[in-house]
């Protein structure tokens, strides 16, 4: 076959059916890809080893007839995924040398569907960055550049690891994680579909937790097809996670008709921000006009507490963060400081969190901690959670009018370059997330679908937000936004 | 209901060098659920296994691990609260209470701070018969266990057991309803006795199973009514929390102590500071932990792994179901029911395993006698064997058979001790035993006669002396049991000599 790394999941997962080609060398193809791409800093670790193992056992599933739609595919995991016997480290410090000795409900749901890892893809610390600069292993590359210029940029974040390889043709498709647009906005920046499910659609365990409340895994893949596919093999109900749901899960793919006739998609008036470029403004009205020609009634909608979902989301999750990080300690796993005579454990835990924890990890626990403090906690915990309730109804509401879908701009900007935001305020970076964030707070479906190009040749996305548990049909609806798009550009190689 | 009637406790109060003082006393009991496994996790609960044996991912907080709800450690919440006849709280939820410790793996202990799975609910404090204290509980939560750091290993190390890391605690909060040392632990007992009843915390002090947490403050006489009347604290002293205490008698040493050290602060003209302090036993001492200043902010807030905890009326009614009876109904019931004093009815009720014993004794037979022969006897005999009632070696069927026997005249009360004896020791059935061994009342008063006759023959001083003082007469008695082995029965041998020194 011609390059095997061009494939989406559909085409790999036909060829193979048909013999075509063999999950074997769809592996080796891959893996080469990956040693090729060492300038992108995707992958963090390899895993060559399982990979040929998982696609020898694929192969024989497939000549016995018995291939799931994932059997055989290569893809990437995360590096917050917790994967058995091979280092799982949220891209920290503080986790070095960290093997687990299980298996997280996501990826031991892909493997069984007969996927194949790769290795573990880089990403923010713990998921907390937009920009992937902030991982211990370095900054990841984003394989699009803009036209006429060398200038590295980012990938977003915090799946930048997996928005670059799945871009750069390193892995058919990543798993991601999501907690305020760590999906979406990556998936955006690098020209791929990204979708966050439902808050309780993937099992949480075994996955490093950021902030419980808001975190959801999902797949980042090549098109919106690929996406389906993949999240039907990611999501499962747990009964080890208290907070997945117990309902069935459908054939998303099945759901892929492109017809959205009759449904009523909704522009909110509130993500028409002061200041953003005139090409995001365009493609949302781009996006507006495809929907319309595809079918689709467009009302305009009010959200009205949108503006208060930034700050309440940058006080719940670092609390929540605060909280969910205080594990890290240096008293049994990961990183432990070197001690001087005399140190007692109350300097074992500052030295080792103090190395462990890279800046942006320890702002966001040190706002977490304030937050939650006696004398504080009603002013900013509380309040933010009512925000949260109130932004919540602001899409029930909405829902509850007709509106099937909600289409928006998935990022206030293309990529931007790596280090240009270094000496920014820490809000300016975490402007980013303003399309994303009220979606973890709803706890709603999101989905980022690659839209058009801006002037300089660099990809845009739109986000198309939909009801609870409706996956099939939001995946359905950025289908048909797919193919009226028709964004099929992809970044010149230079690596 | 048969509910016995009580009064109050007189409030005991402490002579200060100026005033007299009463003593305001709330409780915070930390009670081990009865459990197999963890609240949030399927690992072992046992006390004694190997260190860090007991652990899953979970509870060493590995990256990741999730809790899931023990859906039998709540139902042991709900059926502990049923037997406070305490409100059970339909929708409860989880807290994390963060600090850091090395033996708390995850950071934090989830808790129910907000919402805790049970309400107010009383417990009936027994000092004396007649005599109680009722001490309203305000609150029963769900929490986990922390695990153990041991210092004394090594002398730069220490080192962590995380096996009891989880384990289900509930923490059972009272109203500042105590007044004095003794109440205090007698409220203890009490506590423990109704959840040993329940079957809801194995009550072991020794290791760990119950700890408690003394609030102590003083006021001075009225202020305390005021107080109740108010609601309002600031009519009560400022109190200070003695952590940790696992014996009944240094809980009432140590709030005697800090009564003391508090009026001794006050009478100087000081102000008592609000601070967790520690107990010392050797020393007789209570010394500061820490104080308010360095109190932990344990940041509570929901713990987002956990959803709420809402339970079904029906499912709570269930449990109401079979529930069993509980100490103060027993004991009326066996004051009323068998005709027991108040006193002997709480020795037997002391424990469900005692009560037990003794009904399935007094089942259809006398019941004071069967109070008597379980309480004098055989408890004296297994305290004295360092047993208790689950390892008695003679069985209530036993003791009824010896019993039996008594009330049939077929042996005397004596006897009936040597009987106990045999049989305790060497097991076998009572009649069968009396039978083989000669044992049974001789009541043929012709042969009674005869040994009277006999004795009456050869001692005519004693009978001279007798006949002018019939107090005399037990010398008779005792010769007659003597030369029948004990076997004679004493009224008839009573009822035989004082006829004959009557001729």
């Amino acid at each position: 076959m011609s390059d095997l790394t061009k494939l989406t999941l559909a085409g790999a997962r036909d060829a193979l059916r048909k013999g075509e080609t063999t999950s074997v060398e769809l592996t080796e193809t891959h893996l080469k890809a990956i040693e090729g791409a060492g300038a992108l800093n995707a992958f963090v670790h390899h895993t060559p080893e399982i990979a040929l193992e998982q696609a020898k056992a694929a192969d024989a599933r497939i000549a016995a007839g018995d291939a799931p739609d994932m059997c055989g595919l290569p893809i990437g995991i995360k590096d917050l995924f917790c994967t058995k016997g091979v280092p799982s480290q949220a891209a920290s410090a503080i986790l070095e040398g960290f093997k687990p000795e299980y298996e997280s409900t996501v990826s031991q749901n892909l493997f069984d569907a007969g996927a194949v890892m790769l290795g573990k893809l880089n990403m923010d610390e713990f998921a907390m960055g937009s920009s992937n600069e902030t991982s211990v292993y370095g900054n990841v590359v984003n394989p699009w550049r803009r036209s006429g210029d060398e200038a590295d940029l980012t990938p977003g974040g915090s799946s930048g690891g997996s928005a670059s390889a799945v871009a750069a043709d390193l892995c058919l498709a990543a798993t991601g994680t999501d907690t305020g647009g760590s999906i979406r906005q990556p998936a955006a920046f690098t020209g791929i579909t990204g979708i966050k499910p439902t808050y309780g659609r993937c099992s949480r365990w075994g996955t490093i937790a950021f902030a419980s409340s808001l975190d959801q895994a999902g797949p980042m893949t090549k098109d919106v097809r690929d996406a389906a596919i993949m999240l039907e093999a990611m999501c499962s109900f747990d009964a080890k996670d208290s907070t997945s749901a117990n309902l069935p899960v459908p054939n998303f793919e099945a759901m892929l008709t492109g017809d959205i006739k009759g449904k009523t998609i909704g522009i909110p008036k509130e993500y028409r921000m002061d200041g953003m470029p005139d090409e995001i403004e365009q493609l949302w009205a781009d996006g507006t006009a495809m929907m319309k020609e595809a079918g689709a009634k467009v009302v305009d909608i009010s959200l009205p507490h949108t503006k208060y979902a930034l700050p309440a989301y940058y006080v719940i999750a670092p609390a929540e963060a605060s909280s969910n990080l205080a594990r890290y300690d240096g008293v049994r796993y990961g990183h432990r400081a070197k001690l001087d005579a005399g140190d007692g454990i109350t300097e074992m835990y500052e030295k080792t969190r103090a190395e462990g924890f890279g800046p942006e990890v320890q702002r966001r626990v040190m706002i977490g901690t304030y937050v939650l403090s006696a004398g504080f906690y009603d002013a900013y915990y509380n309040r933010a959670r009512r925000v949260r309730a109130l932004i919540k109804k602001d899409f029930d509401d909405v829902f509850a009018t007709g509106v099937d879908a909600i289409l928006t701009p998935a990022t206030p900007s293309a990529a931007f370059g790596l280090g240009e935001m270094k000496d920014a305020d820490p809000v300016q970076m975490y402007l980013n997330d303003v399309f994303t964030v009220t979606v973890n707070l709803a706890g709603l479906p999101g989905i980022a679908v690659p839209a058009g190009v801006d002037a300089n040749g660099l990809p845009l996305a739109l986000q198309l937000i939909g009801k609870p548990w409706e996956e099939g049909d939001l995946l359905n609806t950025a289908y048909a936004l797919e193919q009226s798009a028709g964004f099929v550009a992809k970044p010149s190689k230079w690596w | 209901m048969l509910d016995l009637t009580f009064e109050s406790p007189k409030i005991k109060t402490i002579a200060g060098a100026k005033h007299d003082w009463e003593l305001v006393i709330g409780m915070e009991v930390h009670a081990q659920v009865s459990s197999n496994s963890k609240l949030f996790s399927g690992a072992s609960t046992q006390f004694g296994a190997e260190p860090n044996s007991n652990v899953a991912f979970v509870d060493a907080a590995m990256p990741g691990m999730l809790p899931v709800i023990n859906e039998f450690c709540v139902e042991q919440a709900v059926r502990t609260g049923l037997g406070l006849k305490a409100e059970i709280n339909l929708f409860s939820a989880f807290d994390r209470k963060n600090y850091f410790y090395p033996d708390l793996p995850q950071g934090y202990q989830i808790s129910q701070l907000y919402h805790p799975i049970v309400g107010e609910g009383e417990v009936i404090v027994d000092m004396e018969p007649g005599i109680a204290r009722r001490v309203r509980i305000e609150r029963i939560h769900l929490e986990q266990d922390a695990g153990k750091s041991i210092h004394d290993m090594d002398p730069n190390m220490s080192f962590v057991d995380v096996n009891r890391t989880g384990v289900a605690l509930m923490e059972i909060v009272s109203r500042p309803d105590i007044r004095g040392p003794e109440e205090a632990a007698a409220f203890v007992v009490k506590l423990r006795q109704i959840l040993r009843y329940l079957g809801t915390c194995d009550g072991n002090m020794q290791s760990g199973s119950m700890r408690a947490d003394v609030n102590v403050s003083v006021c001075l006489p009225g202020q305390y009514e005021k107080f109740i009347e108010t609601g309002d604290f600031g009519h009560l002293g400022t109190r200070c929390e003695i952590k940790n205490m696992n014996s009944m008698r240094f809980i009432q040493q140590a709030i005697d102590v800090e009564a003391k050290r508090q009026i001794a602060i006050i009478e100087a003209g000081g102000k008592v500071d609000q601070e967790t302090r520690l107990y010392d036993p050797d020393k007789g001492e209570t010394r500061s932990m820490r104080s308010k200043e360095e109190a932990h902010d344990y940041r509570y807030f929901p713990d987002p792994d956990l959803l709420p905890l809402e339970i079904e009326q029906a499912w709570v009614d269930d449990i109401a179901k079979t529930l069993p009876e509980l100490p103060d109904e027993k004991k009326a019931r066996f004051v009323k029911g068998f005709n027991l004093s108040e006193y002997d009815a709480s020795v037997l009720t002391a424990d469900v395993d005692s009560a037990g014993f003794f009904e399935a004794v007094a089942e259809g037979r006398d019941g004071k006698l069967a109070a008597n022969w379980v309480i004098n006897e055989l408890f004296g005999r297994l305290k004295a064997d360092e047993k208790d009632i689950t390892s008695s070696p003679i069985t209530p069927a036993q003791l009824g058979g010896i019993i039996d026997l008594i009330k049939a005249d077929t042996i005397s009360g004596k006897i009936a001790k040597d009987l106990f004896e045999i049989i305790y020791t060497e097991g076998g059935d009572p009649a069968e035993v009396v039978e083989a061994r000669g044992m049974k009342q001789v009541t043929d008063t012709g042969a009674i006669e005869a040994a009277v006759d006999q004795i009456i023959a050869d001692n005519p001083a004693q009978v001279a002396k007798a006949k002018e003082n019939p107090k005399l007469a037990g010398w008779f008695v005792g010769q007659v049991m003597k030369a029948t082995g004990g076997k004679a029965n004493p009224k008839a041998v009573n009822q035989i000599i004082a006829a004959k020194l009557a001729e």
